[in-house]
């Protein structure tokens, strides 16, 4: 047995060094932060390391099968004899997955800051902002109760928050910040009623015990009763969870924030919009995945389902026309992940049917990989050409050659070309989606190949395509921004096939289960061929300046207008919230507020200052009145208590 | 108990000193006669306690106790009013109560 009571310094030091920065932010100039912020993430990425190296590989499963532990937990808030709320640290195949996931990332991207915020005056600030964001999300994925999940989820929405608002002085950053916030925390709204729903009627908020499949069995035969529309509560709870989920992780319809939180410093979006904060509402989706399985016969797990390959699509046809590098990372980020709910989602539960599980699951590990490489080498393009479209762009390739080399490593690993890690979680998640219905893996074999395309119109444009002038010629001035790339882009290298299969180590039941790829199937040959055909078609259109793209753009018309505003979803959530909500609901509400509750209000004080202005006169200063009145009160009890007596 | 002198006797004797103590402090403005019409007032009431005590509880204390303590109010609230008076007195240059009407709305 294996004392894993040091994992609770994972989340502590970027709390401390949060502190630090955060209350002597003066007195940290630059480098110092960045190095305090390096040190203790450093230390977290070690210990999250051997977390995963002492769980999977020294402790290992017990009868294939890994037990969860708890090395802390602590009550907080105790509501009844199974219901409260606990904070503490939960070890299981997904949370220590996650805090390598997420460690690795924040520690590179801390590196990578030293070099992109270079000369910044809020340096300190940002750094304090990382770490608490560092903490919030290591917090987040070890939860061992429902409740402190949601705490964390909200602090993490606030360091997104913050993060996206750090050019305060830009006001596109800031109306940004309001929005992811906004739009996320009305998200989790939903989520919070899920989880009082659950409190109420599962009775406990504990996260292994919901867990626990006879508990679940209890639950389901204890609420059978109480449906409404036609679905038991727990599946309304399991729903309303899964909306949070979807806030978060930007799903249909709820995704507008995500393009626009690019405004912040892009090792921000790396690290938040990339590859840890938005892949929570997976993450959260995974962690209840037994409920979300049994409960109502999966129905809420095919809605996750559904709307993540609706996500996947959309997102994707979007990405096809955006012009601002980052925007297309943003999208092909909500595809991305919805493809991981999407896998999730056709998903089943014992043995090998816990394929897509398995696989949503790896996909999250490799594309936080790949994905926050993409973003960093795009931070150093921003950075060397002051520019995020594509048109200001075009033959970096002889600027840039390290940032050209790892771009191109991602993108290949993105499109799912063997053996970079893309390749092995998205075949499985196909080979899941495949076994659950045609149609959804007909979706995500579209998706793929729209991704490859994509990608490869995007490294096209960028670093080869026309020769464009540089007032500045660009180049990679920062070890600190290089070396990221190329850790990240080693890990993209080998990660896939070194934890293939990866269900030795993540499964729904914990219990791990053989799986291997059969390279003579033509699922695997057609996702690789997808794949390069999407490169092919990029190449032919964007490697050389060509005609094209404009004549498939005007052979679409329509179509391709309608994809590149972004199918209007923006400007339809301002229509619901500016000429539904604001003119017909808060306008007269606002008056009726002013007026009625106001003007009632008002007139009870009006009425008691007119009242006291007339009776005040009584008190005259003239002593023997007052005497007089004394008599006459008394004289009228005599008389009333004589009238009552006799 | 008193021979030839029955309780309703002093009780009216006691109710005409209180009302005329009433009288007294209503409708005299100088404030040494106010105090004084209060001090009739309560000397009415000690008469009373003592009385009662006596044609009702022959033989128990507590209404002599009671007009003692009054007394001993009635001392200290004079020695206060007196000294309240003064005050008047030096502010006002009279004692008279219609001059002393600043304590109001």
């Amino acid at each position: 047995m294996t004392d894993f009571g040091y994992t609770l310094w994972i989340p502590l030091l970027p709390l401390i060094s949060f502190i630090l920065l955060g209350l002597f932010n003066r007195f940290f100039k630059e480098p110092g932060a960045g190095y305090i912020g390096m040190l203790s993430l450093g230390i977290s990425w070690l210990l999250s390391i051997y977390t995963a190296w002492q769980y999977f590989f020294v402790w290992g499963p017990a009868e294939g099968k890994y037990e969860p532990v708890i090395p802390f937990k602590m009550h907080w808030i105790t509501f009844g004899e199974n219901l409260s709320i606990d904070m503490g640290i939960l070890i299981d195949p997904i949370s220590v997955m996650m805090i390598v996931v997420v460690t690795t990332v924040s520690f590179l991207v801390h590196i990578y800051s030293r070099g992109y915020m270079h000369g910044d005056e809020g340096f300190a600030r940002f750094y304090a902002y990382l770490s608490l964001f560092s903490f919030s999300m290591l917090s987040l994925v070890l939860s061992v109760n429902l409740f402190q999940i949601y705490i964390f989820w909200e602090l993490v929405g606030v360091s997104s928050f913050l993060l996206i608002g750090y050019y305060f002085v830009k006001p596109s950053a800031i109306a940004a910040a309001k929005k992811a916030f906004i739009v996320t925390r009305f998200a989790d709204f939903f989520f919070l009623v899920g989880i009082l729903m659950i409190g109420y009627y599962a009775g406990t908020l504990d996260i292994e015990t919901l867990n626990n499949l006879s508990f679940i069995e209890k639950i389901i035969t204890e609420n059978q009763g109480i449906v409404f529309m036609g679905l038991s509560v727990l599946t309304w709870a399991l729903i309303l969870i899964f909306i949070g989920g979807a806030g978060k992780s930007a799903m249909f319809p709820l995704h507008i924030w995500l393009p626009d939180a690019m405004e912040g410093p892009t090792p921000v979006s790396a690290l938040i919009h990339a590859a840890t904060m938005v892949v929570a509402g997976v993450f959260l989706v995974a962690r209840l995945f037994p409920l979300y399985y049994h409960v109502g016969d999966g129905f809420a797990l095919r809605v996750v389902g559904v709307v993540g390959a609706f996500s996947a699509l959309f997102a994707a046809v979007i990405a096809l026309t955006q012009e601002d590098i980052k925007r297309v990372l943003a999208y092909s980020t909500m595809s991305q992940i919805g493809y991981m709910m999407m896998a999730l989602g056709v998903s089943g539960f014992e043995g090998h049917e816990g394929l897509g599980y398995m696989a949503g699951m790896f996909h999250l590990f490799t594309h936080a990989m790949f994905k926050a490489l993409l973003f960093l080498a795009a931070g150093v393009i921003i950075h060397a050409v002051h520019s995020n479209l594509m048109k200001d762009m075009g033959g970096l390739h002889k600027y840039l050659p390290v940032t050209s080399w790892t771009f191109l490593i991602a993108a290949l690993a993105i499109s799912g070309i063997p053996p970079l890690a893309g390749f092995y979680s998205k075949d499985e998640i196909l080979h899941a989606a495949f076994e659950y219905s045609t149609v959804m893996w007909f979706v995500g074999f579209f998706v793929a190949g729209l991704t490859a395309f994509y990608m490869f119109r995007l490294y096209f444009r960028i670093f080869h395509n026309k020769k464009t002038e540089y007032a500045h010629p660009p180049k990679e001035d920062s070890k600190f921004m290089t070396a990221p790339l190329i850790i990240l882009a080693v890990l993209t290298f080998f990660v896939g096939w070194v934890f293939t299969p990866f269900s030795q180590y993540v499964t729904p039941t914990r219990e791990v289960f053989h799986y291997e790829i059969h390279w003579t199937s033509p699922l695997v040959w057609g996702s690789i061929l997808i794949g390069l055909a999407g490169i092919g078609a990029a190449y032919f259109f964007y490697f050389k300046p060509t005609e094209y793209p404009q004549k498939v753009a005007s052979a679409f018309g329509a179509g391709y207008k309608w994809a590149k505003n972004k199918f209007y979803m923006d400007e339809l959530y301002m229509f619901v919230t500016k000429r539904i909500i604001f003119d017909k609901i808060s306008r007269p509400a606002a008056w009726f507020d002013r007026n009625i509750v106001d003007g009632f209000m008002d007139s009870i004080g009006n009425t008691t200052v007119w009242i006291s202005e007339k009776i005040k006169l009584i008190q005259s200063g003239r002593m023997q009145e007052y005497a007089i009145y004394f008599v006459y009160g008394v004289v009228i009890l005599i008389l009333i208590f004589y009238y009552y007596n006799y | 108990m008193i021979e030839g002198v029955s309780i309703q006797m002093i009780l009216t004797f006691t109710t005409l000193l209180f009302f005329i103590g009433l009288y007294g402090f209503v409708t005299r403005t100088n404030l040494i006669g106010m105090l004084m019409s209060v001090e009739l007032m309560l000397n009415s009431e000690a008469i009373n306690f003592v009385a009662i005590n006596m044609y009702l509880f022959p033989g128990k204390l507590e209404g002599g106790m009671f007009s003692l303590f009054i007394l001993a109010l009635a001392a200290a609230e004079t020695a206060l009013a007196l000294a309240i008076i003064l005050q008047v007195y030096k502010r006002t240059g009279s004692v008279d109560v219609k001059e002393v009407k600043e304590l109001k709305y």
